[in-house]
């Protein structure tokens, strides 16, 4: 097969692949049309809560804060900083969650699903309470090492055994591992009573209320992550048709491979450390973005770097619309949202009856 | 009435195989089954004696003898009767009917693999004894609230999987979202609980024998006096129906009349156990597994010893989890410590293909 065959044939695959914009420009046009979107859902957001806030103070407390005004000072200290979070959060969970289905080639993959976001809780938890470490840029090594054992067992459990590796073991061994870390973090908060009030807030996974200084500690990890990620699209491409055609290709698959899942895991853990374990972004946002722009990673990370903030904001939202005037926990939302999303991906045929 | 133990003339029985005829009834009685279920009753009757010895007030069988006879000290009788009693009869009932539960349910979905917890079901439970605890309702109901929550969840699944026929595959990843949704529900609800209720709450959702009384162990009786004739009924059916529903059909059972008779007696199984205990998990998973390696395929006589080793399992962890650690752990944490390793085995070994 020439290499204009291959193109030939990639191209033939494409037209069979559904997708709402297939033009170059197109995409382009929709990507700018999700960031003025992510704009006004980032001034909604400061606009909706328990305080009423007008569009006027919203703005003007980012650009001309007067300290006099209540209204404003809720806007810059209070609800900036759960956005700030939330942008950083959102992308970084969908960005690994597309990531690791192009890694395992498992639709069902996700940072929650795989366990990781519970190995990242614990790591950060033991961390806390038995090493008495506080400043965060200590505590977010824990977080890496949490979600890297859980990741490596989950893969390991899921991979081994007669029928190969298969989406449907790996999510039963990311709920068992799941399950087993769940345990053991009841066991560590049962041992510290008194932290437990602040720590059940936290597990719930929620954008409010948190250390800003906490984000900007973690920041740079989720900015290596995020950016590396997108740098690697073209990897992707080739991990996702497999083992054999990306070896054939040249590529060093394991490099590559640990390579990615440690930058997904880089991510995971640092967004833990900030929000607290928030599933299902990371497995909905990649397969709403694949139904806008097709399968191809170099299009779909820099969408999900876009659409993961929207969602995960759009939910922060909804849970202090609906429960006015208190709030659902955003992990509780993106859950309800994301859940039904995992039973739609298991009703198609091409998953479950693989 | 005669009572006969012997052969039937008409057809030779295999080794090892007993029939017993009472009146109308007559049963076949492997002789290897009935000598595991009289060991492990030996073995539970044995623990529950330990178990009532051990603690901060150390007692003597013979001071136990006394207490329950009612000839001991007041101090000893109170111990024994009012503290350590109730708790391990829940410990032995709960654990019997979870096991039992997952009997039934790894058999009417023909896999191995699936559990009440990891489908949703016992998170069904939780979120209806959370509400009515959320809403002050009489908790007298929970049990009831428990049941109808596990019974919806396993309606709710069963409904979203169907698609021509149940794919088992497709049942696990649409009952792991089911889970998860259930899952948000609950920790939703314990944000919202009084933050006094929390500590015991999450006590509870780890799944819990601490703090029983005898209403709870007179509802756990009355309930196994129901529930375990009516399960060991139909466990004949069951092997039936794990012919295939064609099969079965062509054999003259009524499979759907059948099957809902068996999804209620399930839930209802996991369902009592959870409002009382919380849900304790791994249990419904690993036991059936032990019983069938001991005992070969799932007959009534197996399900009964199914039932004995998950007092076992669970009269064990808890006392495990009172004594052995220094710290009191709920005896949740303690199964799932010895089950998702299992779980894990189980997976890598499987050769089911999912």
């Amino acid at each position: 097969m020439t290499t204009r065959d291959v193109g030939t044939a990639v191209a033939a695959e494409n037209k069979r692949v559904r997708m709402l914009f297939r033009s170059p420009s197109a995409k382009v046009g929709v990507l700018m049309a999700g960031c003025v979107l992510l704009a006004i859902v980032v001034v909604l957001g400061l606009r909706f809560g328990s305080l009423p806030i007008t569009n006027w103070d919203a703005i003007n407390a980012l650009v001309n804060y007067s300290p006099d005004s209540y209204e404003q000072t809720v806007v810059r200290y209070l609800r900036l900083p759960r956005m700030v979070i939330g942008l950083g959060v959102g992308a970084a969970l969908a960005v690994a969650g597309a990531a690791m289905q192009a890694t395992t080639r498992n639709p069902l993959a996700d940072p929650s699903i795989l366990g990781v976001n519970s190995g990242a809780a614990l790591g950060i938890i033991t961390a806390v309470y038995l090493g008495q470490l506080t400043h965060p840029l200590h505590f977010v090594w824990f977080a890496f090492a949490g979600g890297m054992v859980a990741a490596a067992i989950v893969y390991a459990f899921g991979s081994v055994g007669s029928g190969g590796v298969s989406p449907v073991k790996l999510a039963l061994a990311g709920v068992v591992v799941t399950a087993l870390l769940n345990s053991w973090l009841t066991a560590v908060l049962l041992l510290h009573q008194e932290t437990l009030d602040v720590i059940r807030f936290w597990l719930a996974g929620s954008l409010a209320g948190r250390d800003i200084n906490v984000f900007y500690a973690v920041l740079p990890f989720l900015a290596v992550g995020v950016v590396g990620m997108l740098l690697a699209g073209n990897q992707l491409n080739v991990l996702s048709l497999g083992d054999d055609t990306a070896r054939v290709l040249g590529m060093p698959i394991g490099k590559i491979r640990m390579l990615v899942t440690a930058l997904s895991v880089l991510m995971v853990g640092a967004a833990v450390a900030a929000a607290g374990p928030i599933g299902f972004v990371g497995l909905a946002v990649p397969h709403i973005v694949r139904g806008f722009v097709g399968p191809d990673y170099r299009w779909v990370l820099p969408f999900c770097v876009v659409f993961g903030p929207l969602m995960l904001l759009l939910a922060d939202i909804l849970g202090r619309v609906i429960a006015r005037p208190g709030e659902v926990h955003v992990g509780i939302v993106t859950a309800f949202v994301g859940a039904p999303f995992l039973i739609w991906l298991a009703r198609r045929r091409q998953v479950a009856d693989v | 009435m005669t009572t006969r133990t012997s052969a039937p003339p008409s057809r030779s029985e295999p080794s090892g195989v007993r029939v017993i005829r009472l009146g109308a009834f007559s049963f076949r009685v492997r002789l290897r089954v009935a000598g595991l279920v009289a060991v492990a009753a030996v073995v539970v009757v044995g623990l529950m004696a330990w178990s009532l010895t051990l603690g901060n007030y150390a007692l003597s069988l013979a001071e136990i003898h006394g207490a329950l006879k009612g000839t001991a000290s007041a101090d000893a009788r109170f111990i024994v009767v009012d503290l350590r009693l109730p708790r391990l009869l829940t410990a032995v009932a709960v654990g019997s009917m979870l096991a039992m539960s997952g009997a039934i349910f790894q058999g009417i979905l023909r896999n191995p693999l699936v559990s009440p917890d990891i489908i949703g079901i016992n998170a069904g439970a939780s979120v209806g004894a959370l509400l009515l605890i959320v809403t002050r309702q009489p908790l007298a109901y929970l049990p009831a609230a428990a049941f109808v929550g596990g019974l919806v969840a396993a309606a709710a699944i069963y409904a979203l999987t169907w698609r021509g026929h149940i794919s088992g595959a497709r049942l696990i990843l649409v009952g792991m979202g089911m889970n998860a949704m259930l899952t948000a529900t609950t920790t939703y609800l314990l944000t919202q609980a009084e933050i006094r209720d929390a500590s015991r709450a999450v006590l509870w959702m780890t799944g819990s024998v601490y703090g029983s009384d005898w209403g709870d162990v007179r509802l756990l009786v009355v309930s196994l006096a129901v529930l375990v004739p009516l399960g060991a009924a139909l466990m004949w059916s069951l092997r039936v129906l794990q012919l295939g529903d064609l099969t079965a059909h062509t054999l003259g059972m009524p499979v759907e009349r059948i099957r809902l008779f068996l999804i209620i007696t399930g839930c209802a199984l996991s369902g009592i156990a959870v409002s009382v205990a919380g849900p304790i998990g791994f249990v419904a998973l690993m036991v059936p597994h032990f019983a069938r390696m001991l005992a070969g395929p799932m007959t009534a006589g197996v399900f009964v010893l199914t039932g004995l080793l998950g007092a076992a399992l669970v009269l064990g962890a808890d006392m495990i989890g009172q004594h052995a650690t220094g710290v009191s752990l709920p005896v949740g944490v303690i199964t799932s410590a010895l089950g998702a390793p299992y779980f894990l085995y189980l997976l890598s070994r499987t050769r089911v293909r999912l």
